[in-house]
């Protein structure tokens, strides 16, 4: 008698295994991967429905959309990996718009070669990171690319969600005497990237902040605070942030250096490598602008959010025709805090 | 962040300014170069500028290695990186320095070359072990500072027998520049420009000592303070420069005690006098030849200069004529008076060596102080803590 089991497909070796072009060609080998890893991690109804695409039920009201690609290295760090990175950012981009989000849509490009045991973690994490913030990954994609055509591993996440009727938030919003709130320390996540990177160790590590933010963000509306403007100040920090927010809304704004939270550790690490930390990467941080008569209320709501313990006001909004973002420093003195110029961090998130 | 935060220390800045202010003789002007492009940088960054009297007004001088590395050099590197196939090397900053054609290292890597950001000459050494089958080139950029870590990199090469690895040096050096300024006619000859002291570096002086300064000093009756790079720093060097000046002494005193002493480190400087001599003359990014201002690897160790080495010979080639770099670099003009600052010529897309590094006079002031050249629209009093 043949010891042979009938229909028995031997499952992926995530030990020793490593994705090779026939992950992505279509056929059975791909079909085993999204069933054994990808639908295993992401488990819900719409995945489920094992379609090219998934049918949602839509909600009534406004919808956003967003869309972040997401290339790090390394693709694990302290305080996260590419996997949950890919999910906060995406939920982030939509919840600043005051939207509460409910789906993502996830692809892969994957390089030959890279270990399937490694592609778990990641997958594991971001599952992990969807369930934990309540929204899953409904649909997705995966390709495989010869080796040396990319890097490990690329994700691109897009999200969707529905904004309240009475919520509108825009970058084109901030006004003469609002006032500009951080929710927390600076430059975590750039910094635990750059020290991984630049083999730097120090006494506490730097852990990055990635997080998603839409459980704070719906603390702060419930305030009813008249709230003009959300972001998340990731690439090129909150000086980036800032001068696109006075661009858009025709402003000038007016920093103040002290009031800005960063750990000691961030900024010892910032001024080693001769980096400032307004132009760090921030992960799991948000800026808003509010009318300066909501600032104690909204301040108070956000100190009360696990993620918004640091919040601050570090600035006012004033009227200015060039637009210029400035900041009194601590020194005494003051000064430009201009747009990022070059590129510090080629590849960060 | 401990030892940092006590030389950033606003309370104590504001009775220093306090301070300055009662010293500094109202019926007349006081113009201080501070030479570094630390220092430069610390005064945008903190804002000292402001802190200071209307009197006092600081002059941005030359020493910003970047902002000097005249075109034809990058150009010999992209030619390296480009033609010869090799691993170019080099510090972060240098890699937006504009060259020919509308390229800059950055461009020419963004076309394949083979060009790679270290933090260090070491670095350099354990590409060139991990790649044996490559020619790995260190493009040397710097003042004393950078210096004796490249020379270590050539002894350590030759002690390995590492055959694949050489230096294209542009190591340049303060005193020279330094002289060069002083000698300009609008400062000797016409005294258009005043320039009644000088801020000594920081960090070269911890090699280089504060001795060669003493030359400046009686010399040209220039007085010199050397101070560190932290802003209580700039502004107690300021504070020491104008007694001199208000006591009729021109003398090198040292603020940075923590760090430099009258000799400097005398195991670097053996370093490198034992790898490099003086070349009769170097071109600066604005100042233009400059008599013994740079270093080249001695033929003694001709197999790690790049430049023997692939026999490359160097082409100078001019800044855009618009550009008033030199004027600017030397004290004669302020950035705003270059008709091409903040227009065609901005940190992203610069046309002259003060506007390359965040050190450069123009980019400094572009980035941290332009708002200064726009009339106040709206009184700026922080209502941040209202």
């Amino acid at each position: 008698m043949s010891g042979v089991r009938r229909n028995y497909v031997r499952p992926l070796d995530f030990e020793q295994g490593v994705i090779d072009m026939s992950h992505g060609s279509g056929g059975r080998a791909m079909a085993q991967l999204i069933e054994e890893l990808f639908a295993a991690a992401f488990a819900n109804e719409y995945l489920a429905q094992g379609n090219d695409g998934a049918l949602l039920p839509v909600p009534a009201g406004r919808m956003v959309i967003a869309t972040d690609a997401h290339v790090v290295t390394p693709l694990f760090f302290p305080g996260g990996d590419i996997g949950c990175l890919s999910i906060h950012g995406t939920i982030n981009d939509v919840a600043v718009m005051g939207a509460r989000p409910l789906w993502i849509a996830a692809s892969f490009i994957l390089e030959e070669g890279f270990p399937l045991g490694e592609l778990k973690r990641i997958v594991d994490s971001m599952a992990a990171a969807a369930r934990e913030a309540g929204v899953p990954v409904v649909t997705g994609d995966t390709k495989v690319v010869e080796q040396g055509n990319a890097d490990g591993v690329f994700i691109t996440t897009t999200g969707v969600g529905v904004v309240p009727d009475d919520v509108l938030l825009s970058g084109d919003r901030a006004r003469p005497g609002d006032a500009i709130l951080l929710s927390g320390t600076l430059g975590d996540h750039g910094m635990a990237i750059m020290s991984q990177r630049e083999n730097l160790s120090f006494d506490a590590p730097i852990i990055s902040d990635t997080a998603a933010l839409h459980g704070l963000i719906a603390a702060m509306l419930a305030t009813g605070a008249e709230i003009r403007v959300l972001r998340d100040p990731t690439r090129g920090g909150l000086a980036t942030t800032l001068n696109e927010i006075a661009r858009q809304s025709g402003v000038g704004m007016l920093l103040e250096e002290s009031e800005i939270p960063v750990k000691p550790v961030v900024a010892a690490a910032c001024e080693f490598l001769g980096l400032d930390p307004l132009y760090v990467a921030n992960e799991g941080k948000l800026a808003a602008i509010c009318a300066r008569s909501d600032v104690e209320r909204l301040l108070a709501a956000m100190r009360d959010h696990p993620l918004g313990r640091d919040a601050a006001m570090v600035g006012t909004v004033h009227d200015d025709a060039h637009h210029f973002v400035q900041m009194k420093t601590s020194f005494g003195g003051r000064r430009i805090v201009d747009w990022l110029t070059g590129e510090q961090f080629p590849r960060i998130c | 962040m401990k030892y940092v935060d006590e030389f950033r220390d606003g309370e104590v800045a504001k009775s220093l300014a306090g301070a300055i202010g009662r010293e500094a003789k109202p019926s007349r002007n006081y113009s201080f170069m501070e030479f570094c492009g630390g220092h430069t940088h610390a005064i945008s960054r903190h804002g000292v500028g402001d802190l200071l009297p209307a009197n006092v007004r600081m002059i941005h001088g030359p020493g910003c290695p970047v902002c000097v590395l005249p075109i034809g050099r990058i150009d010999l590197a992209i030619h390296l990186a480009m033609e010869r196939g090799v691993i170019l090397c080099t510090y972060g900053d240098t890699l937006r320095v504009p060259a020919s054609a509308g390229l800059s290292l950055l461009k020419a890597k963004a076309r394949g070359a083979d060009i790679r950001l270290v933090y260090s000459t070491m670095d350099t050494l354990r590409i060139a072990r991990e790649h044996p089958r490559r020619e790995v080139v260190f493009l040397a950029i710097g003042f004393e500072t950078t210096t004796p870590p490249t020379a270590l990199a050539i002894l350590q090469a030759q002690q390995e027998g590492l055959k694949n690895f050489s230096v294209l040096c542009n190591h340049v050096l303060t005193p020279s520049a330094i002289t060069h300024i002083l000698e300009s006619p609008e400062v000797r000859q016409y005294g258009t420009v005043p320039l009644d002291g000088f801020i000594g570096p920081a960090h070269v002086s911890t090699v280089i000592g504060s001795r060669p300064y003493e030359y400046f000093a009686e010399e040209y009756r220039k007085p010199v303070v050397i101070a560190g790079f932290e802003p209580l720093d700039v502004m107690q060097a300021v504070r020491m420069l104008v007694r001199q000046v208000n006591e009729g002494r021109a003398e090198v005193e040292n603020e940075f005690t923590r760090a430099v002493t009258r000799d400097g480190n005398l195991k670097a400087q053996s370093l490198v006098s034992e790898v490099f001599e003086l070349r009769r003359s170097f071109e600066w990014r604005g100042l233009g030849e400059v008599p013994y201002s740079a270093l080249r690897v001695r033929a003694g160790f001709a197999e790690f200069d790049a430049e023997r080495r692939y026999h490359l010979s160097y082409v100078a080639v001019p800044d855009n004529k618009a550009c008033e770099c030199g004027a600017i670099l030397r004290g004669i003009k302020k950035p705003r008076e270059c008709n091409i600052f903040g227009s065609v010529c901005t940190p992203e897309n610069p046309m002259g060596s003060c506007m390359v590094s965040p050190e450069g006079a123009c980019a400094a002031h572009y980035t941290y102080g332009r708002y200064k050249d726009f009339p106040a629209e709206v009184s700026m009093t922080s209502e941040a803590n209202a």
